[in-house]
């Protein structure tokens, strides 16, 4: 029994079949990537995962509780954190105050009046805060407005945003999409050094093989709307159904 | 200090000096000068210095912060009023009644359009906050007559039941002291007013100002600042965007209730004008000028558009000629002429031409105005400071 597990999931949008019967089990502390040419319907799964969507029929349990049906906010308060595939970060407050605010969400729930409490007397809230800074190396940056910063370390601090509340499940959309070599070189360091040190699941959507195939240990591949495989890495290299997926029936 | 870091407790105690002794600071000309008339410490206009300014520190709270525009904020000072006019009619004078209950019946009127509004955001917002507010001054205005006396206004007459009257004052008054007191104080061509109403309000809207500081300052300010910068991200944290949305909302909502009923603490009637939506468009225009999301700013443009409402708006063609007397007259007239469109009935053209400058050349606001001007005067006296380092290098001092 997988920690995510999708059973049955269908999805039209007028008369398109973006989602038909996928099922999917994503294994506790493991790295499942997804992956797919364009128009798969990878994009609307992670949707479905993360409540902005919901199914038309099919069954999605994140550790024995359905997420269907359950706003974002309340998913993420289950345990699972998502980053986009443009960094969604507070731009106009501080590196600093861009991770105080998961801190606060991890410990005083979606909801808490607490206006007249000062920021400045949260201790707790900062050491956790400066502790995840130090950890994806951006103490220094800790005052710098968010906005101002290069999209490389916008991508670190959304990872940092993610990773203080301490998420059972992490997806990750796309996460090297449009950056350079260096940078996605970068980001592979980062997601590999995350999962050393703490006990994570991660289901990563990408289209970089060069990305899937330096992280993931499971690999499912997904053509219009419907899983074709799922394999090791080692397996779907070759794989002919992700041959045919990708290039067409066409033998190179 | 009382919970505020330095910085802040700067500036709320500049507030506190000038609110304190605005009776001097604005009342710099003596009393038969020809500039007697730019003069603003006369009770009614500081009083509403400060009313407006509680009105906006409240309103700063929902646009400042989050970004929300509401346009119809007028609805919930209206409500304020009528509230506070419907104490001195069943109860009595003590503004001790009126006040609590003006707050709370806006503050219960905020949350159901709140909720309902908060379901947009956007231009959509401001548009249901207008529609909200216009439906409310309507009702006032016609439908709701039994409740709101329709356009006479509301006032209090002499056989309302005023249960608690006894033979107490019969104007609105704080356990005896009645709001309308006045002492003067004449110093040399000065004369001086201590308002009784005004120390009242000031002290009050003191007490909002320190709460807009703690509340700007507390995680609650943070969430709301997040909400402005990007509502997804607060949703995938894990956040209720709508809750924090709906408090800033009730918040600002309760400032313009006390707001509502400390004006008519000061004079006890009301009418449905208050509520219109060109009164929801001052208290933006207020904002903005003084600068959005600053602490100072919605105080500083309170008492600017309020300014320049009374005082523009008592200049008339006389008070001109008399200022251009010693020209020819085929100069003066045509002076008078030109300058006449811009005060009396036409002050509003001044503010229009004023807040465009305003707009454009400091999009921060009259805050902002002030901090490129401290600017100036750091970055000149760190010049004449470098000039003298580098003469004392040239010039050891002699031994």
């Amino acid at each position: 029994m997988g920690i995510l597990e999708v059973k049955g999931v269908n999805k039209r949008f007028g008369g398109l079949q973006a989602l038909g019967d996928v099922n999917l089990s994503v294994a506790e502390n493991t790295v499942h990537a997804i992956i797919g040419p364009n128009g798969a319907g990878k994009s609307t799964l992670l949707n479905v995962l993360v409540g902005k969507l919901i199914p038309d029929s099919g069954s999605v349990m994140f550790d024995g509780q359905s997420v269907l049906g359950r706003k974002p906010h309340e998913i993420n308060q289950m345990g699972i954190s998502r980053v986009f595939q443009t960094p969604e970060i507070f731009a106009d407050l501080t590196v600093m105050e861009n991770v105080m605010i998961p801190c606060f969400a991890r410990r005083d729930g979606a909801f808490r009046m607490h206006a007249i409490e000062r920021v400045s007397n949260e201790k707790g809230i900062r050491e956790e805060a400066e502790a995840i800074l130090e950890d994806v190396a951006m103490l220094d940056k800790r005052d710098m407005t968010a906005s101002s910063m290069s999209r490389g370390d916008k991508r670190r601090l959304e990872m940092a945003m993610c990773l203080v509340q301490e998420p059972r499940l992490l997806l990750l959309d796309e996460p090297t999409a449009g950056m350079a070599r260096a940078d996605t070189n970068n980001t592979i360091a980062l997601l590999k050094e995350i999962k050393q040190k703490r006990d994570i699941t991660m289901c990563i959507i990408e289209h970089d093989m060069h990305v899937v195939f330096s992280l993931a240990e499971r690999i499912t591949v997904l053509a219009q709307g419907t899983p074709l495989v799922e394999e090791t890495p080692e397996n779907i290299k070759g794989h002919p159904k992700v041959r045919e997926a990708y290039l067409g029936e066409a033998q190179v | 200090m009382l919970g505020l870091n330095s910085k802040d407790a700067t500036l709320f105690f500049i507030v506190i000096l000038m609110t304190m002794l605005a009776p001097f600071l604005l009342n710099p000309f003596p009393a038969e000068s020809a500039m007697a008339q730019f003069n603003a410490g006369y009770p009614d206009l500081m009083q509403r210095f400060v009313i407006y300014g509680i009105f906006a520190i409240g309103f700063n709270i929902l646009f400042g912060l989050t970004g929300y525009l509401s346009f119809g904020h007028a609805a919930f000072l209206g409500v304020g009023s009528y509230a506070a006019v419907w104490m001195y009619k069943l109860l009595n004078f003590n503004v001790i009644y009126a006040l609590p209950v003006a707050v709370i019946v806006a503050g219960l009127f905020s949350v159901v359009i709140g909720y309902v509004s908060l379901r947009r955001s956007g231009i959509y917002f401001s548009i249901l906050t207008l529609a909200f507010a216009q439906m409310s001054y309507n009702l006032a205005y016609s439908v709701l007559t039994p409740i709101t006396n329709g356009e006479t206004g509301l006032q209090v007459y002499n056989n309302d039941p005023q249960m608690f009257l006894g033979d107490g004052p019969r104007n609105p008054h704080f356990f005896g002291l009645e709001m309308r007191t006045n002492a003067q104080l004449d110093l040399g061509a000065w004369t001086f007013n201590f308002p009784l109403g005004y120390y009242f309000a000031a002290i009050l809207m003191l007490a909002s100002f320190y709460l807009a500081i703690r509340i700007f300052r507390s995680p609650m300010g943070m969430m709301l600042r997040a909400i402005k910068s990007n509502q997804t991200r607060m949703s995938y944290t894990g956040l209720n965007t709508r809750p924090y949305m709906l408090a800033a909302f009730v918040i600002s909502g309760m400032y313009a209730g006390l707001a509502g009923g400390l004006l008519a603490a000061m004079d006890p009637l009301t009418g449905a004008e208050r509520m219109q939506w060109t009164a929801s468009g001052e208290v933006v225009l207020m904002t903005i000028l003084g600068g959005v999301g600053t602490l100072l700013g919605p105080i500083l443009g309170a008492g600017f558009i309020k300014y320049c409402e009374k005082i523009f708006s008592k200049i008339n063609e006389n008070v001109l000629h008399r200022w251009f007397e010693a020209l020819p007259d085929w100069i003066e007239n045509p002076l008078v002429w030109l300058f006449a469109r811009f005060v009396g009935e036409g002050w509003h053209l001044t503010l229009g031409l004023l807040f465009m400058l305003v707009v454009i050349f400091l999009p921060g606001g009259l805050v902002q105005g002030g901090q490129k001007i401290g600017a100036m005067f750091r970055r000149r006296n760190k010049n004449a400071g470098g000039a003298e380092a580098r003469a004392a290098q040239q010039n050891p001092p002699a031994e």
